[in-house]
């Protein structure tokens, strides 16, 4: 039998987040963004971050407001629903954070490049833009082939990609469902890789439904249970966005003391799903529960 | 604004014209916000064929079942054509498969050049904005784009501080001279009327006024001299209809109030 995987989300973090990291998460953009895992970052004062992604939905916001970060390479970074983010903001404003300004498909193909094992990845997004201007992973270049004019975009490898997905087995095997946005090249880019599940599963359970699978087992680091991880955003099969929980972020965010209020009271004084589901109450947790459940006809993997 | 008392309001006359910019079976990347009521109400009335994309990966042929805030709300998962990776749908974009998209725009320019990330520029950075997301992608590689925003003098500026997406850079040829193989800005929508971009010049001009707006109002609220269509119409208001179904998508009137 292979190595069990299976941490608590504490020990993974520790084990496989150094300052310094470069972090990709929030990868399936406004679904499953791993905010229980971001939480354990800042609880552990994690500094000097590189953080990764496509869109972030007020989880990189969350973490720059904790001083974890140092750099950004992303194409938006805000709330989705209100606008702006604040911490973000004036960390940029102030001179606070090295940007990288990407776009959803330049931060696609670098990501892809980096799976693909190539330098660069070429595409026909951005030319014209200021882009270039402010980020050193973008060049043009001629097609050797047609001679079009391409944006060629460098390879990213991050040292560890954090997902929030639906279930995994502890050796790492997982389910994700609904939309995936880049987390699969994400994935395949990283040097390390922990998933945090709502649910573990048997091994059994996955295997069953190999196309399901995010990413390989074998490459995985760590596995982590963590019910309710990804709120508030929303997680296929298991809860809706709440909204609400953003609306209210934008006023918990909008000052360096009202945010060192919030995180004390949602991020530092929560040291379990327990005490995160106590924290939102049971009417909020009921109101968010899908209503309509709506199963998928199984597919035969048979022989 | 100046716009008179009506039953309806400024966000839901701009969805209203925005949904009546898309045509039957026209294959959408819709972005953030208005634009998915756009889509919304263009597929519930005269578009039932069109196809949305969310690029988030997110493909539908329905609408969803329920009303919903953003496109990762579940109502719009649910039966989707098919639910994919973002590089799918960039992949279709960049093959020349979309025909149209939509951009909110924080500044915009003449030329239609939209700053969405850095309001004064890199350099001297008065305020940093969200940035690009998807799209610097949508306005370099849909056949068309829509841009919907507020019209006021200080988002209207003749030349915009950054680059954020591609419009038609300094003027006509632009596009062509740095490597786009098609597309740039159709239409803009704003609270004040509707503009179009001269087919020679590629200069953004206006063509429409919204119901109780003058011309000497949109002139007034852009920071360069704005040429003016000869014959410039009045943007047609909301139907009672097309307002019903809009408080259908939007039940509190979250984005139309």
């Amino acid at each position: 039998m292979p190595k069990s995987k299976l941490f608590s989300l504490s020990e993974a973090i520790s084990r496989f987040v150094s300052d310094g990291s470069e972090v990709a998460l929030g990868c399936a953009q406004e679904s499953l963004i791993p905010f229980a895992a971001g939480h354990e970052l800042i609880r552990q004062r994690k500094r000097d971050l590189t953080l990764i992604g496509p869109i972030s939905d007020i989880l990189f916001d969350q973490l720059i407001g904790a001083g974890c970060v140092r750099k950004i390479r992303a194409a938006w970074v805000g709330n989705v629903i209100t606008g702006s983010s604040y911490n973000f903001r004036y960390a940029v404003e102030q001179g606070q954070l090295e940007m990288e300004d990407h776009s959803n498909l330049t931060i696609s193909m670098a990501l892809r490049a980096g799976a693909m094992g190539v330098p660069f990845m070429p595409a026909r997004t951005a030319l014209g833009s200021d882009l270039f201007k402010t980020n050193s992973s973008l060049k043009t270049l001629v097609c050797p082939f047609t001679g079009d004019t391409l944006t060629a975009i460098a390879a990213i490898n991050p040292d560890v990609t954090i997902v929030h997905l639906q279930r995994a087995d502890e050796y790492g095997n997982a389910h994700m469902w609904g939309n995936l946005g880049i987390t699969r090249e994400a994935c395949l880019a990283s040097r390390h890789i922990i998933l945090t599940a709502e649910e573990i599963v048997d091994p059994d359970v996955i295997s069953s439904d190999p196309n399901r699978v995010i990413t390989p087992g074998f490459r995985v680091s760590a596995v982590a249970h963590a019910p309710w991880g990804g709120h508030p955003s929303p997680v296929p099969g298991f809860y809706n966005r709440d909204h609400q929980g953003f609306i209210d972020y934008r006023e918990s965010s909008k000052t360096a003391e009202i945010f060192a209020d919030w995180q004390s009271q949602w991020v530092d004084a929560v040291r379990s799903s327990d005490d995160y589901l106590k924290l939102l109450g049971e009417d909020r947790v009921a109101a968010l529960a899908l209503k309509h459940h709506a199963l998928s006809e199984a597919a035969d993997y048979g022989y | 604004m100046a716009i008179k008392k009506t039953n309806y309001t400024a966000s839901q006359l701009m969805v209203t014209a925005a949904a009546r910019e898309l045509a039957d079976e026209e294959v959408v990347f819709v972005g953030m916000r208005l634009p998915i009521l756009g889509f919304l109400l263009a597929k519930s009335t005269h578009a039932p064929n069109a196809i949305g994309i969310y690029e988030l990966g997110v493909v539908r042929d329905t609408v969803a079942p329920e009303s919903i805030l953003t496109m990762g709300d579940l109502p719009n998962l649910y039966r989707s054509q098919w639910l994919a990776d973002t590089a799918d749908l960039m992949g279709l974009l960049q093959q020349g498969l979309v025909d149209v998209s939509f951009i909110g725009g924080a500044q915009v320019d003449r030329f239609g050049n939209l700053n969405t990330t850095y309001i004064g520029g890199p350099e001297e950075i008065a305020t940093r904005l969200p940035g690009s997301g998807g799209a610097c992608d949508l306005a370099s590689l849909a056949k068309r784009h829509i841009i919907i925003m507020a019209h006021q003098k200080r988002r209207f500026v003749p030349k915009v501080d950054y680059i954020t997406s591609a419009g038609y850079g300094d003027g006509a040829g632009w596009r062509e001279r740095v490597g786009l193989l098609r597309g740039g800005p159709s239409t803009v929508i704003t609270t004040l009327g509707i503009l179009r971009f001269d087919p020679e010049t590629r200069e953004m001009v206006l063509a429409s006024v919204h119901p109780g707006v003058t011309v000497e109002q949109v002139l007034e609220n852009t920071g360069w001299p704005l040429k003016v269509a000869d014959e410039v119409t009045q943007t047609p208001a909301p139907t009672e209809a097309e307002l019903e179904m809009l408080d259908q998508f939007d039940p509190h009137r979250y984005w139309t109030s």
